[in-house]
């Protein structure tokens, strides 16, 4: 896919202005991960309300791949059951986002950045 | 006269493309692309000359060890150390700071010393001192950069005082400033400190003589400077070389192995354990050539009119803030810049549909990067095979980038 594909309008609206961009005082589950080929970072807050995910918000900085995958992977995981957090894989996050970046390697470390914060944040619980 | 298309001609790949577009190779940083000629003597070796060196008695692999250690002597003559004894084959740069720190810094550096080193270095001279200084209980001290992206060097006199070793780069691989090596060398051998260089990204284009920098070590990687990868080099003091401990234990480092204690090698032979990489170290020679026969000044020259011209075309796009020193004479052969609407990521991504090659991210200089309160940067950096059009090229396409953005 080439980069004019990838950056499709909705992705550089989600880049401008992401959703659920900020932190929660009170999370069950957080963590912080940096991707180590940019530098870029996320910090990913989880609020779980009655076994429920009640709240997601994830902050730091990062190019429009990662922010537009964290806003979206933030919206998918609003609603889920705390179980269901371990069943999530590579490829739900991937659909979100709707391009292909098989052919993108290092992209891919950008759009899997907030999944990777997931991960962390359930091994660190 | 610089001829830049018969140069131009000797790199293949140039003639390549990417996505449909002519390639334009602005990442020489990273790794430097390679003439036909190192190509050639790659394949040469592979084809007629194979051998392992120092071990064979048949005319392949004397032969082998001869041409081998003539490069030796080349790049000997090349940095201008005073014997081949003093250059040690490595990996790459990183692989040359870890050496060292095993060997003398293992060996010499104790608890409550002081290591001194900067906040532009790159991870390869960093991590290694700040891991050593943990180790040993000494404590690590990182010069400052002043608010034009040079370095601190009133900073540097004040934290030299007293300390065992100071790491640092000839020039940064972010802010491009080119630091003053003779100096610094000897400010800190008044302190009674050991000053470790890193070269990586000067000696490529800017003639370095260890001899007048009176540096104590040098560090630079062949891949940077049109040889094949796997042809780093460390140029060292031979009395330090003689002092310090082997790094890497085995095959050709010994000169004898009993059942209970082995005996080393000397210099340079001690610090080069196990095979080298022949090819790639023959491939080093053939591209010092090609350097020589340019002459470093005038890559020097030609490097410095185009960053000057890239200085100039990037301060007229909007938006975009170039990172370390504004004027060419003071930099290497990069600029790193931010562009305010896109991320350094999403900026190099968008460059790479139009052929152009450039880097982004930390560029393994994470604490420069948080000193300059950055995540990232987007590097662009040349070589003596560049040309102004490249640059025009680069310009153009960043122009495109703040359009979709913007």
């Amino acid at each position: 896919m080439s980069n004019e594909e990838i950056y499709q309008e909705f992705i550089i609206e989600l880049y401008k202005n992401p959703l659920n961009f900020g932190t929660l005082d009170n999370s069950d589950y957080k963590a912080e991960i940096y991707n180590h080929t940019c530098g870029d970072l996320i910090i990913l807050f989880i609020k779980v309300t009655n076994g429920l995910i009640s709240d997601v918000k994830f902050s730091g900085k990062g190019c429009a791949i990662s922010q537009a995958s964290a806003s979206l992977f933030t919206e998918y995981l609003k609603g889920k059951k705390v179980e269901e957090l371990k069943t999530i894989k590579k490829e739900d996050v991937l659909k979100l986002l709707k391009i292909d970046l098989s052919k993108n390697p290092s992209r891919m470390k950008c759009a899997l950045l907030p999944y990777e914060a997931l991960k962390k944040a359930i091994r660190s619980s | 006269m610089y001829n830049i298309d018969k140069i131009r001609a000797d790199f293949p790949i140039l003639k390549t493309e990417q996505n449909g577009k002519q390639i334009v190779y602005l990442d020489s940083a990273a790794t430097s692309q390679k003439p036909q000629q190192v190509i050639d003597t790659l394949c040469d070796f592979y084809t007629s000359k194979n051998s392992n060196v120092a071990r064979g008695l048949y005319k392949l692999a004397e032969n082998a060890t001869l041409e081998f250690e003539s490069v030796r002597e080349k790049t000997a003559n090349f940095v201008n150390a005073g014997a081949t004894e003093e250059i040690i084959f490595t990996n790459n740069t990183t692989e040359g700071a870890n050496l060292i720190m095993r060997g003398w810094g293992e060996k010499f550096v104790k608890k409550g010393d002081k290591i001194v080193t900067t906040v532009m270095e790159h991870h390869s001279n960093f991590v290694p001192w700040q891991q050593l200084a943990k180790r040993k209980g000494a404590t690590l001290e990182v010069v400052d950069i002043t608010d034009d992206g040079m370095l601190d060097i009133t900073n540097l006199e004040k934290k030299i005082k007293g300390a065992k070793m100071i790491a640092v780069s000839a020039a940064s691989n972010v802010l491009g400033t080119i630091n003053d090596i003779r100096s610094i060398s000897k400010l800190a051998h008044e302190s009674g400190a050991v000053c470790v260089v890193d070269g990586a990204q000067s000696v490529p284009s800017i003639k370095t003589d260890v001899r007048k920098l009176d540096c104590d070590f040098l560090l630079f990687s062949g891949h940077k400077m049109l040889a094949p990868f796997g042809s780093g080099v460390i140029y060292g003091k031979p009395e330090l070389l003689e002092a310090m401990d082997p790094f890497l234990y085995g095959s050709e480092m010994i000169r004898s192995v009993k059942l209970k204690e082995s005996e080393w090698a000397n210099p340079p032979y001690k610090f080069e354990t196990g095979t080298p990489n022949v090819g790639s170290i023959l491939g080093l020679g053939t591209a010092i050539d090609y350097i020589n026969k340019i002459g470093l000044e005038n890559i020097r020259k030609h490097e410095n009119n185009l960053i000057s011209y890239m200085l100039k075309r990037l301060k007229e796009i909007k938006g975009l803030n170039i990172v370390g020193p504004t004027h060419a004479e003071k930099r290497g052969s990069l600029v790193a810049f931010t562009l305010d609407v896109a991320h350094p990521h999403d900026v190099s991504a968008m460059l790479a549909d139009d052929g152009i090659c450039v880097r982004s991210g930390h560029h393994c200089a994470m604490p420069l990067h948080d000193r300059l309160n950055l995540v990232a940067s987007t590097r662009a950096s040349v070589y003596l095979y560049n040309k102004k059009e490249e640059i025009d090229a680069l310009v153009q396409s960043l122009e495109k980038v703040r359009q979709v953005f913007g």
